[in-house]
């Protein structure tokens, strides 16, 4: 049985709401499109009284990424929000927040980054943030956007993990549009999430140096602990999606999501809101005969190497659909994908396809295109190294 | 020492980082020339000059080599050797 209250709810909101039910103690941002939504629904409600957080406005991400680090190091709950440049701005701080295994709760609201300059969407973003240690989860609805933000929670301030978590949604298509959300009560909210009981932090009576030096004795094994930290994490995002299901009734979470992969010839992977494309695209094209499915990547860091290749063991291929670019190498999803089967006896073709950058249009046509190309590959047992610019437009250039 | 998470100390642990492991070479003082002006002592960044009845004295488990001492000693009373 699904409980909750259903509302027809703008995508920011819905984040906010679940934030407001997770009752951080110190909220601290600075406004960037398409993030600012959700912040300023979060400021209201603590002006209001709806929140009793401290929200501190920041003059610049660095800035509230660096009052947050300080806060969550003195025990408080901690939040922010953010989108591409303001991200890029965070990374200094991240690394320190990851590092000192500080489990600050983060939206990216996703954005292409600089330049040209733009506002439209794609993952370039987070994924430059794929290094630090910061847990990365997207999302692919609103509905999924705000269950993730309760487990969220959960999921950083777990004492074996103690790490930072970025939720990341589209901006505008998840952060701006509206969607059917079933909303939870505060109460079991508050029972499923807890309080944040860090098991060290700041305290005058017992007094803790946090970002003492260290020399080359102790920096690659702070990094290995690091490893070792997110390994976990990997069965603390299934085991809490676990007990969100039996809390709640609905199935929201886990590392990776499998649509009709049971005897696909050609899969379909990508994260965040084009996965809901795809799924249209897979039952229409089931419809037709074809055997395609479809893998989506919740969990980018940890990045669900194990469950990945389970899934996609029978395929032929998966084409795999990157929003970001590492500039000269391609896809970085495509890149990661191909490394966790380098050693695997029976390996699928990888195709890498960049797609939707600075929100260019992708719809159940080009899917169909990728498809089809994806076929057309195998077909000619050919292997491609480079990634396929989908919808480039060659007459510009 | 069993590491804490997110390297953190604690309490007093900039005093067990024994910085001295950075110098590359050591300063030596003459005592028949050194007359215990301090000023040695007031120009050393680490604070690990001590001045005595026998006249300056380097805590070598701090100094970092820097060399300042040496450069604003008025009776050029120190000098660096190499490390052995």
């Amino acid at each position: 049985m699904m409980t909750g209250k259903v509302a027809i709810m703008e995508g920011s909101r819905a984040v906010a709401e679940a934030i407001r039910a997770c009752q951080p103690d110190v909220i601290s941002a600075y406004p960037i499109s398409p993030q600012t939504h959700i912040v300023e629904y979060l400021a209201s409600y603590v002006a209001s009284g709806k929140l009793q957080s401290k929200y501190i406005r920041a003059d610049s991400e660095f800035s509230a990424a660096s009052i947050l680090a300080g806060a969550s190091a003195a025990g408080a709950r901690t939040y922010t929000a953010s989108s591409s440049q303001g991200l890029l701005l965070m990374t200094e701080v991240i690394f320190n927040i990851a590092s000192t295994r500080l489990p600050v709760v983060l939206t990216t609201v996703n954005r292409a980054v600089s330049a040209p300059i733009t506002i439209q969407p794609d993952h370039q973003d987070s994924m430059t943030l794929r290094d630090p240690g910061i847990i990365q989860i997207h999302v692919e609805s609103i509905q999924e956007a705000y269950d993730t933000h309760i487990q969220a929670f959960r999921i950083a301030e777990d004492k074996e993990i103690m790490l930072p978590i970025m939720v990341c949604m589209d901006g505008w298509i998840l952060s701006h549009s509206f969607e059917v959300v079933t909303m939870l009560p505060d109460d079991e909210i508050s029972a499923f999430v807890g309080n944040f009981k860090p098991e060290q932090r700041l305290d005058i009576k017992k007094p803790l140096t946090y970002g003492a030096y260290a020399d080359e004795d102790r920096l690659m094994e702070y990094r290995y602990t690091l490893m070792v930290a997110q390994q976990k994490a990997k069965g603390k995002i299934e085991e809490i999606a676990t007990e969100f299901r039996q809390t709640f009734g609905r199935c929201s979470g886990g590392l990776i999501d499998s649509y009709r992969c049971e005897d696909a010839d050609i899969l379909f992977m990508a994260m965040g809101s084009l996965v809901s494309t795809i799924r249209v695209v897979v039952d229409e094209m089931r419809n037709e005969g074809h055997k395609v499915g479809l893998v989506k990547v919740r969990s980018y860091r940890p990045f669900p190497t194990e469950a990945i290749r389970l899934s996609c063991q029978n395929a032929k291929a998966i084409a795999v659909i990157d929003k970001s670019i590492s500039i000269n190498i391609g896809g970085i999803l495509a890149t990661e994908v191909k490394s966790a089967y380098y050693h695997q006896p029976k390996r699928p073709r990888i195709i890498s396809f960049l797609a939707g950058l600075g929100g260019k249009e992708v719809n159940r046509l080009s899917l169909r295109q990728m498809h089809a190309q994806s076929l057309q590959i195998c077909k000619q047992d050919v292997w491609i190294d480079e990634p396929i610019f989908v919808g480039l437009n060659k007459d510009i250039l | 020492m069993k590491l804490l998470m997110g390297g953190v100390c604690g309490p007093g642990g900039s005093k067990q980082l024994e910085t001295g492991k950075w110098r590359s070479s050591t300063p030596v003082v003459d005592q028949g020339c050194c007359t215990r002006c301090g000023v040695c002592y007031q120009f050393c960044p680490d604070s690990c000059i001590s001045i005595t009845e026998q006249g300056a004295q380097i805590n070598l488990f701090y100094c970092k080599g820097c060399m300042i001492c040496v450069h604003e000693c008025p009776k050029k009373a120190l000098r660096m050797e190499d490390q052995a």
